[in-house]
């Protein structure tokens, strides 16, 4: 039988040329991209901005969630410590952005219009927050190596706190005035503390958001439907198995921390940049890790479309019910449980929402994996 | 069939080994549970491995597969030294493996199982995944197509998008073993391949691993308490007892040999171990 590289040397000679490949490749991230634009054009000034809000607050949410489950649920690593990524990239960009902006233009208030100086700069300390904050799931990532389970859970826990002691224990944010005669380096001890960061302008803008959205999703669903991501759900499944077939299990874990870890602190970042809310420790603290947690297990474990669907559901439910907003965390609990008992895997486990029974029902057996397996078999075996 | 494996007995003992591991042991605490393990695989060659329950027989392939390290002796693939590498490592210099309590992917489908096993040999990057390049779209195409031939090969092609955890039992060993092959080995190391099934199955699956050498070039070692299997296809026989090596040799000498009946039926006047029955597996 013909080895895969011999299998892919003979099927050099006829593929599809550079530009209809970069554009198969493209198209979901222009689409999103434009549907991000149409939300915040059209849709956002429609729906007034207390629902506006709202779609914001979704958005950031899918991010979280999607990051979450790159770690959670693909690789099967219960981290319960996601919002301290967030953190570390929210303060990262924050810090990026208001003493940059004090730097720049002597003010850190809104600078420049529509991707102009100031969203510049804030795109910036996204994509910066990202980074350091993929540095710390680098971090958080190698003990993943030798701890499971409930250990494992502990240790991405104490990540999340030290990450809020560490900025509770910063000062007060320095004025305007004062931030110029300090270095930059020197701004890092002035984050504000446990009272949260004042003061900074908010950039984030719904286009934005989807964008980054947009970018996430389809990194995780392509990654979910490449060998590099069936290795991830490998380690999950079962990594004595995993290991005997090739899979370096310890590499694959550690970059499943470093890719979640990256998303979130990108999402961090839009967090801290949204206006009416307040870039603070607690906002950021265990109890948003565990709502993180919650629409990840909700949605399933390693679905995409469910998790999102769980991000969606669980940020719209809290503002349309305000007045049982006391009720939220009992009733998470209940669901929670609930769901670990009925069905342990989430509401769609591993599948995407169109490999499910109902969906297919309702829109012909086009897609999944039989559908998939089908198209894919070479014609001349029996 | 022993006759007929006799000539590949004979060119095979001239052509360097494809795997060789000399002296091996492994002790845990002050038990030593392989003693000075030795064994040399040619290339197709088709050897057995055997020894009551408890005998060291799974720990032997953890060893070769590198879940242990052994204390002592080296293990070669070729003529490449494997003992210290890191099972993934080991797998992917050649030697894949099925295990006796079989260990699936569980939740994902039959073919995503032996894809995964494929993907290893995959060479895009994490970046090339992403931006789906020509080469990637035509690496996974390459490997859905080789594993669909596997799972054909095998007998499971129907089953392809089935959950594996959904398969019977006989499948889901024929599964691992796809899995196994996947993964482009030179050596294929089998724990049980027919333990637990019925006399149809087993014959099936007895045909299936003598094909295997030839179809993939592949160098067998099965573990097999069923005496009718192992006499039959294996050319060459180790047997163990409480991690000693206590007889090495071609079936028919196997069953002759006085120590390997004691080792079985604790007195040396019981006979042989009778083909078809399974004196270990109690």
């Amino acid at each position: 039988m013909k080895r895969i590289a011999e299998r892919v040397a003979e099927r050099a000679g006829h593929r599809t040329g550079a530009g209809s490949a970069a554009l198969a490749s493209a198209w979901p991230v222009a689409l999103g991209v434009a549907l991000a634009w149409l939300l915040q054009q059209w849709v956002a000034p429609a729906i007034g901005p207390f629902y506006a809000r709202i779609v914001l607050d979704i958005g950031i949410a899918i991010v979280a969630a999607s990051s979450l489950n790159i770690v959670n649920g693909f690789a099967g690593q219960f981290s319960i410590g996601h919002a301290g990524f967030m953190m570390v990239g929210g303060y990262a960009a924050a810090w990026l952005t208001y003493y940059g902006s004090i730097r720049l233009w002597g003010t850190p208030g809104l600078h420049g219009g529509f991707l102009g100086g100031g969203d510049l700069l804030f795109l910036l300390g996204c994509a910066a927050g990202g980074a350091i904050a993929a540095v710390a799931g680098l971090v958080v990532g190698l003990p993943s190596l030798r701890l499971r389970g409930d250990y494992l859970a502990i240790v991405t826990l104490g990540f999340g706190e030290i990450v809020r002691v560490v900025i509770q224990r910063t000062d007060d944010v320095l004025a305007p005035g004062v931030a110029e005669r300090t270095a930059l380096p020197a701004a890092l001890g002035h984050l504000g503390g446990a009272l949260g960061f004042p003061g900074l302008p908010t950039y984030t803008r719904i286009f934005y958001v989807y964008a980054v959205v947009t970018i996430v999703v389809v990194c995780a669903y392509r990654l979910k439907i490449s060998s590099r991501g069936r290795a991830l759900l490998a380690v999950r499944e079962n990594e004595v198995a995993a290991e005997a077939v090739g899979i370096h299990t310890a590499r694959v874990k550690v970059s499943a921390f470093v890719m979640s870890a990256l998303f979130a602190g990108i999402g961090g970042g839009l967090f801290a940049h949204e206006l009416g809310t307040t870039l603070s420790p607690r906002e950021l603290g265990f109890q948003k890790s565990i709502d993180i947690v919650i629409m990840v297990v909700l949605g399933g474990m390693g679905s995409i479309s469910g998790v999102i669907a769980a991000a969606a559901i669980l940020t719209v439910m809290p503002e349309l019910f305000r007045e049982f907003s006391d009720y939220r965390m009992p009733i998470y609990a209940l669901a929670l449980i609930v769901v670990m008992i009925v069905r342990p895997q989430g509401l769609l486990g591993i599948r995407e929402l169109w490999d499910t029974a109902w969906w297919r029902r309702i829109a012909g057996n086009r897609r999944g994996p039989r559908a998939i397996a089908r198209a894919a078999r070479p014609e001349d075996a029996p | 069939m022993t006759a007929g494996s006799a000539p590949s007995v004979v060119a095979s003992a001239a052509a360097p080994p494809v795997l060789e591991a000399r002296d091996l042991s492994l002790a845990f605490g002050g038990l030593l549970a392989v003693d000075r393990f030795t064994l040399s695989l040619p290339a197709r060659g088709l050897y057995g491995l055997i020894g009551p329950n408890g005998a060291g027989k799974t720990t032997v392939f953890n060893l070769l597969t590198g879940v242990y390290r052994p204390d002592a002796g080296e293990i070669r693939l070729g003529d490449r030294r494997i003992d210290g590498l890191r099972p993934s490592a080991i797998a992917s210099a050649g030697v894949a493996r099925t295990f006796q309590n079989i260990r699936l992917f569980a939740n994902l489908s039959v073919l995503d199982n032996v894809r995964t096993a494929a993907g290893v040999r995959a060479r895009s990057g994490l970046v090339a995944s992403l931006l789906r390049t020509p080469r990637f779209l035509a690496e996974e195409e390459a490997i859905i197509e080789r594993s669909l031939e596997l799972l054909d090969m095998l007998g499971i092609a129907h089953r392809a998008s089935e959950q594996a955890s959904s398969l019977p039992y006989g499948e889901q060993r024929r599964l691992e073993i796809a899995r196994a092959l996947a993964t482009e080995p030179r050596v294929v190391l089998l724990d049980e391949p027919v333990a637990g099934m019925a006399a149809g199955e087993k014959r099936e699956m007895r045909a299936l691993i003598q094909g295997l050498r030839d179809a993939f070039d592949v160098a067998i070692l099965l573990i097999e308490h069923d005496m009718g299997v192992v006499m039959d296809i294996c050319e060459r026989i180790t047997v163990l007892d409480h991690g000693v090596t206590i007889a090495t040799g071609d079936p028919a000498a196997i069953q002759q040999d006085p120590r390997v009946i004691e080792a079985y039926l604790g007195t040396a006047d019981a006979g042989a171990p009778a083909a078809s029955s399974t004196p270990g597996a109690t």
